[in-house]
């Protein structure tokens, strides 16, 4: 049987907790770097568990519904698991003139899940974004750093297909 | 940096270590650039100049933004100044055997006017460029800005060295004050007057901050420049620090921005290398140092008490002013907020003086701005023109028209904040208050072109979207007042509007613009007020026709297939929810019961035979 290797168990904790711990070494651990040590966090686990969140609490000396409100507040931060391919879906003004919402629904039909959700093999997150400033190849997507532009909903299984694999 | 003389010094050698390497190869490594491929285009020439043992006469230069976006990959090739678009890595055997080896111009990848049918070979000719008068952009795409040098050779922080030693703080204020320098971040306030009382204000700690939470959507010239000239914009903020007094400064960019970030981290380390960042610059006992803080994706973060409070770790939200920063900012510091172009126009005004810089423009609004071009527009990309050009000028002469021979409708300027504009209003000088005057708002600079397939209250609708999912939520009229305009705008676009709305809609959103607190909720009406003023025949006819005149809101449309059909079967084999059935060489018909309406089978349909109607 597998064991469990989230830090919720307390025999776990201090193996999960260790990375988080280096990171915030590089830090004061004032309150300004709240937001900075959430974002080297995120990128270490993926997510903010909850776990993670009460350490950087109790590390930077703030109350937990701070750190909390902070990490509810910015779209950047995540409090469940993402998918191995993140899909950010442009529904800025360019794309959106130029037909951005067609991909997403496209997207939704394909993945079978709503803006913002994860497919439940992990496979795929799906999300739309205000812009991400490629402007000129509307209506565009990025998954993970690959944009992807000039898109027509047709083309949207081809794309994905090529991160299904593998 | 010890003096001024050093510098320039140093700029003569450069400048001689440059004019040896006269033969380049520039590739724009810009962000729309780099997502049509020039990585792989810049590889791929590297392999073939190595082949063709030109690897020691070529040198490849990846530079920022260039700004004609629609037509990337582009590569400029030196002395000869030629301009090449949508390079492919297929493309550069040719490129390298023809140009640099025969010294032929490859016809194919030349720019072709659209007009003329021309091709033209320097980028100087081609309208989209010529137009343009360059001050913030004037590097970008022509330096390598990861090299502090390059940006040296320019005369860059030759303004700073004059500055600090041979001007008093006050002078440099008036200066800009002079200039009529005016914020270009949105609300077009007097930068030097924000500097003057930055400057009065009474502390011994003193703040600069740099907005670069560029979150319009459409507006992407604040990250092209931080991409392309990440030194100017230091230069104009170390100005800044120098005039009001303050010795730290932090720059606040989108997280969403990587590239700009790597290249402002670089900037930073290669300023403080070279003495232009920390302590006794340029012999004198003036310290600056310079730090970088991540955003973390909230738009409201753009307002400059948000952005404070962001800053400290805290929730980006705003507070009631006053006090205003500039008495109260940062940490309850004195703190000057300018964007990313102010600062970008700073070392212009110090080096070439006020007179100069006011010398274009019009009477309130001096200088140049640049605006991001993009949505229904052949020449999508960035342009800086001087102020008082009219948006026909921008739209026609330099953004070449509206493409598939389709009618103008609106531009949408401003974003979020902006309003949209009809083709009465194309001949109107952009300045900051006759765009105000207009109801639309010169913003950041994002101007987005729509055509007859552009529903207008759908567009309001969209925009209100935007504004519900990013207000705070601090204060009612803006979270409470936007929910209930989108509510209403949802059941216009739907076909269930009732004849009240439009009244409701109006009261509403005088109401949020009068009421709530910072510039998110003061201008989110904006887009509605800007439409409903006019467009209103559009929002009659669906609230009182239950039609959409531009064929976009969904539930207001069928799809039909007209007797232009062949009876191909493209759009039988294409269609997501298969719900259209015919025999080949017979027409098609579509089971509208079933139809999700996703415009596929228009996509594909080779004899424009599917209509919406």
């Amino acid at each position: 049987m597998t064991t469990c290797q989230c830090g919720d168990l307390e025999e776990n904790k201090e193996k999960y907790l260790a990375p988080l711990k280096e990171i915030l070494e590089n830090y004061d651990q004032k309150e300004e770097d709240l937001i900075p040590v959430l974002q080297d966090a995120q990128e270490e686990y993926g997510y903010l568990p909850k776990v993670v969140l009460r350490e950087i609490a109790d590390s930077l000396d703030i109350f937990f519904s701070d750190v909390y409100g902070v990490t509810t507040f910015y779209s950047q931060f995540h409090l469940e698991p993402r998918g191995e391919n993140v899909i950010k879906v442009c529904l800025g003004t360019a794309c959106h003139v130029r037909g951005g919402a067609r991909i997403l629904e496209r997207l939704q039909d394909e993945l079978g899940i709503a803006d913002g959700e994860t497919t439940e093999d992990l496979k795929f997150t799906l999300e739309s974004v205000a812009c991400i400033g490629a402007c000129g190849l509307a209506p565009v997507m990025m998954i993970n750093d690959d944009t992807h532009g000039l898109l027509t909903p047709g083309e949207v299984p081809k794309i994905l297909d090529q991160y299904n694999q593998g | 940096m010890k003096s001024l003389v050093e510098l320039k010094e140093l700029k003569e050698k450069v400048q001689i270590d440059l004019e040896k390497t006269e033969k380049k190869i520039l590739v724009c490594g810009g962000t729309g650039c780099v997502s049509s491929g020039c990585k792989e285009v810049q590889e791929a020439l590297s392999s073939e100049l190595a082949a063709n043992d030109l690897e020691d006469e070529y040198k490849i230069v990846e530079t920022g933004c260039h700004g004609f976006c629609e037509k990337g990959p582009l590569v400029i090739v030196y002395p000869e100044e030629v301009f090449y678009c949508k390079v492919s890595p297929e493309d550069t055997k040719e490129l390298v055997e023809e140009q640099l080896l025969k010294e032929e111009v490859v016809e194919k990848l030349l720019y072709q006017d659209p007009v003329s049918k021309e091709s033209i070979s320097s980028y100087r000719d081609i309208a989209f460029y010529s137009a343009q008068q360059q001050t913030a952009l004037a590097n970008c795409g022509h330096i390598d800005p990861e090299d502090i040098e390059e940006y040296i050779a320019t005369g860059g922080y030759e303004a700073l060295g004059k500055a600090v030693t041979e001007m008093e703080a006050q002078e440099v204020i008036d200066e800009v004050k002079e200039a009529g320098l005016r914020g270009r971040g949105g609300g077009g306030f007097p930068t030097g007057l924000k500097w003057q009382f930055t400057r009065d204000a009474e502390n011994d700690t003193k703040y600069i901050i740099c907005n670069a939470d560029e979150g319009d959507p459409g507006a992407f010239m604040d990250r092209s420049i931080l991409e392309g000239d990440p030194h100017k914009v230091l230069e104009g903020m170390i100005i800044a620090g120098y005039a009001i007094g303050a010795d730290k400064g932090y720059i606040y960019v989108r997280a969403e921005y990587p590239l700009a970030v790597k290249r402002l981290k670089k900037a930073i380390s290669q300023a403080r290398e070279r003495g232009l960042l920390g302590e006794n610059l340029f012999g004198t006992d003036f310290d600056f140092d310079l730090h970088i803080k991540a955003g973390a994706g909230a738009f409201v973060c753009g307002e400059e008490t948000a952005l404070i409070a962001s800053i400290e770790g805290k929730r980006g939200m705003p507070q009631s002013r006053p006090p205003y920063p500039s008495q109260e900012g940062l940490w309850g510091k004195p703190t000057n907020v300018n964007n990313v172009e102010t600062y970008s126009n700073i070392s212009t005004i110090i080096t070439n003086g006020a007179d100069e810089f006011s010398s274009v423009g019009t009477e309130d609004s001096k200088g140049t701005k640049v605006f991001a071009l993009a949505g229904k527009i052949n020449n999508t990309g960035l342009v800086e023109v001087p102020m008082g050009i009219t948006m026909k000028e921008i739209i026609y002469d330099i953004g070449g028209g509206i493409p598939n021979d389709k009618e103008f409708k609106a531009v949408q300027i401003g974003g979020p904040s902006g309003g949209c504009l009809p083709e009465e209003k194309l001949d109107l000088p952009i300045d900051y208050d006759s765009l105000t005057d207009a109801g639309a708002m010169m913003g950041s600079g994002g101007l987005v072109v729509m055509d007859e397939g552009t529903c207008m209250v759908d567009i309001a609708r969209f925009f209100l979207d935007f504004t519900v999912s990013e207000s705070c939520g601090k204060c009612t009229p803006c979270s409470e007042g936007t929910q209930r305009m989108l509510e209403i705008l949802e059941r216009i676009t739907q076909g269930k509007g009732k004849e009240e709305d439009l009244d409701e809609l109006e009261n509403l959103g005088k109401t949020i613009t009068d009421t709530s607190l910072c510039g998110l909720g003061k201008t989110a009406s904006n887009p509605v007020l800007s439409t409903l003023n006019y467009f209103r025949d559009e929002y009659e006819a669906h609230v009182n026709d239950r039609t959409c005149p531009a064929g976009a809101c969904k539930p207001l449309i069928e799809y039909h297939v007209t007797d232009d059909c062949s009876g191909c079967t493209k759009c039988v084999d294409e269609c997501p929810a298969d719900v259209i059935s015919g025999e080949k060489k017979e027409k098609h018909a579509i089971d509208r019961t079933e139809c999700t309406k996703c415009g596929v089978c228009i996509d594909v349909c080779p004899f424009d035979a599917i209509i919406k109607k």
